[in-house]
């Protein structure tokens, strides 16, 4: 009988090497270890993922990670990592992870909220890791997804957060996320997020690369809300290196009742893949995930998403606007699954992109999975370049052509910012937006409007 | 003030010539009408002064007080005082009125060499002209244009006309879809900025908007040229007789 080997990759070999190598020292005995054994075993089935699989047929992760980079340590601290540690960009108490790994003597824990508890992931996991295991377990619509297999088995560190039920957090928990870039390095790391009941928070996560060495990043963010909950969500990728590779998952279990609504932003996001997994696990549940990727260079933002309708009378939106010049990728995959018994289920998908030169690239591919009958679902799709008939109203007013078109650009990433409800957090997406529209060639410099 | 000589213009991408070897003056001070059939070119006329990017100018030139426009863009058309009022105003969603019209009026006096206006100054010209023309609030902190019926799309027009203060003023077809007041409001807005340093162009098919905005000048367009010129008692002829002895004329 034929033994059948599948063909590794030097990476894939290279990360078979690390996970035997490092296994024993990552955190969590008992069940966290069998769950991360088990998520390799079905990495290295899978390999990584790569075009010919549908989900990841624009983003080719085995052909971008040539090298399995070594997972990164403690890093000594560069002065760019307490410079930025310095800033504090939004108004609310903010937790810090360096390379992944939670960092709480930057993190604000005498401030913690009433009513939150907030820990690092790997001490969680030390502690109690049956608890965390459960709460790691993946979504199905997400179990065959091999970047998230990776995830699991090497995940280092990252934050726990727990509110409450019932708990009414005022301002923002900010979760900031700093690669050091003190060297080239693969950072592992997952946060958890557990709401309770009737809680109502706003999370922000903020991804930035602050040194010179790119990384291989794979980080995710998994929520379990409970009902009646209200969440929002707002994770921005910035201040990336264009050799940056990096996977953002975001996996939520709704409860019934409960209002989520994300948005997420993508500036200067080297390469990217933004999936999200959604399960709406009771009724009346309704979830917002929205998006912003504004391009240039050679870089490339992949939003793929599953909202899975598990449950009657669930409301699902979802809004990208996507802006790309050189030659940069936007990608958007969205799909929404109701299931049979899903009945009244109201799920509209729209993504939009901009196209500002020949050479930059947008992929749509929006997707229904319906089984049940009494739903209404709808999904729209466009590519277009900057309305000519519009920049000419505006250069017919006085307005010069570098002007006129950040306001149109800013006009039409503008509808989804708008949604961040929280003042602070909305004013640093837009500022983050200008910057990026200040930074086209003949903008106009600030004031001059 | 407006001199346009032989202007012979055809659709960029296409053969198909609009404009050929089109002359017309409009002075400083005067209200010039032109009438003509559809398609007799009279929008593109209006969109080639403007600086519109769809049309190739295949021969002529256009002069403002002296200046060749046809080597400018759109914006530097605006600062050096030519205004458009469309026919149909675009409409741009996220753009707040407001943004938009202080964003304008800063970008045609930084464009002549003048200071920003002051945010205090520029709400109360706004609201100063926007009264005037019964513009209420609400529509002023509106998207531009979203959700605007078509006579408040053309009093916007005419509000921003009265703001950035132009030396040449073109009207296309402003009436075009305008109720008997609203006509009313929009011709006395057009009136209230006649004036001895500033011309007007008035694009209409019809003799209606002439009775509020009376004009010095009529001129016929037809395929693309002026084909007869004469005073305001020309309207009323065409009124009566219609367009059909010109198309063959022409």
């Amino acid at each position: 009988m034929a033994l059948i080997t599948p063909l590794k990759t030097a990476a894939e070999q290279q990360l078979v090497e690390q996970f035997a190598s490092i296994k024993a020292e990552l955190p969590g005995a008992g069940a966290m270890r069998k769950l991360r054994e088990e998520a390799f075993a079905g990495f290295e089935t899978k390999g990584l993922p790569h075009r010919r699989l549908e989900s990841w047929r624009y983003t080719d992760l085995r052909n971008l990670v040539r090298e399995a980079m070594p997972l990164a340590r403690r890093p000594a601290r560069p002065q760019a990592v307490t410079d930025r540690l310095a800033l504090q960009t939004i108004a609310g108490t903010r937790y810090v992870t360096i390379d992944g790994i939670f960092s709480p003597g930057d993190s604000d824990l005498a401030g913690i909220p009433p009513g939150v508890s907030v820990r690092g992931l790997a001490e969680a996991m030390t502690e109690a890791p049956d608890a965390i295991a459960a709460a790691f377990a993946l979504p199905e619509v997400a179990r065959d997804d091999s970047a998230l297999m990776l995830n699991t088995a090497f995940a280092q560190d990252g934050i726990v957060v727990e509110i409450a039920p019932g708990t009414e957090v005022a301002q923002p928990i900010v979760l900031l996320s700093l690669g050091s870039g003190a060297s080239e390095a693969a950072i592992v790391s997952r946060s958890l997020v557990k709401i309770g009941a009737g809680a109502k928070v706003t999370i922000v996560e903020l991804h930035e690369g602050v040194g010179a060495a790119p990384v291989q990043l794979n980080h995710a963010t998994a929520f379990i809300i409970g009902d009646g909950a209200e969440v929002e969500h707002v994770r921005m990728v910035t201040r990336q290196r264009a050799e940056t590779v990096q996977v953002q998952s975001l996996l939520a279990d709704l409860g019934a009742h409960v209002s989520f609504d994300s948005v997420a932003v993508a500036v200067n996001c080297g390469v990217l893949r933004q999936q999200s997994f959604l399960r709406y696990g009771g009724e009346h549940s309704r979830a917002a995930l929205r998006g912003i990727n504004l391009l240039r260079k050679q870089e490339h933002s992949d939003v793929t998403l599953v909202m899975d309708h598990a449950a009657a009378h669930g409301e699902s939106r979802e809004l990208f606007k996507t802006i790309v010049e050189g030659e940069g990728t936007g990608v958007f995959q969205g799909k929404v699954i109701v299931r049979q018994h899903s009945q009244k289920v109201d799920g509209s998908m729209k993504s939009h992109a901009l196209l500002l030169n020949d050479g930059a690239t947008m992929f749509n591919k929006p997707e229904l999975e319906i089984f049940a009958d009494d739903v209404v679902c709808g999904h729209g799709a466009t590519v277009a370049q900057i309305d000519g008939d519009q920049l000419f109203y505006l250069m017919a007013r006085g307005l010069p052509r570098p002007q006129a078109e950040a306001l149109v650009l800013a006009a039409f990433v503008g509808e989804v910012s708008d949604m961040v409800s929280d003042e602070g957090v909305r004013e640093i997406v837009s500022r983050e937006i200008d910057c990026w529209l200040g930074q086209r060639d003949g903008a106009p410099k600030p004031g001059a409007a | 003030m407006l001199e346009i000589r032989n202007l012979t213009v055809k659709i960029a991408d296409e053969d198909k010539q609009i404009l050929n070897g089109l002359n017309l003056t409009v002075n400083a001070g005067e209200v010039a009408a032109i009438m003509g059939p559809n398609g007799s070119g009279k929008s593109t006329l209006s969109y080639v002064i403007a600086g519109k990017e769809d049309y190739e100018v295949l021969d002529g030139e256009i002069l403002l007080n002296g200046e060749n426009l046809l080597e400018m863009e759109a914006d530097a058309r605006a600062a050096a005082g030519i205004f458009l009022a469309f026919q149909y105003p675009l409409e741009i969603p996220g753009v707040a009125t407001m943004t938009f019209l202080k964003a304008a009026m800063n970008a045609q006096r930084k464009a002549r060499g003048e200071a920003e206006l002051l945010t205090p100054d520029f709400i109360k010209q706004v609201n100063a002209a926007a009264d005037k023309l019964g513009i209420n609030r609400d529509m002023l902190r509106r998207p531009l244009n979203v959700g605007f019926s078509g006579g408040e799309k053309k009093r916007m027009e005419i509000l921003q006309m009265a703001l950035l203060a132009p030396s040449m003023c073109i009207l296309d077809e402003t009436d075009s879809g305008l109720d008997i007041d609203a006509l009313r409001i929009v011709a006395d807005g057009v009136n209230a900025l006649r004036a001895q340093n500033r011309g007007f162009l008035v694009i209409t098919h019809y003799q209606r908007l002439l009775d509020h905005i009376v004009p010095d000048t009529v001129h016929v367009m037809s395929k693309g040229r002026i084909v007869r010129s004469g005073g305001k008692e020309l309207a009323l002829e065409l009124e009566k007789n219609g367009y059909a002895a010109y198309s063959e004329a022409a």
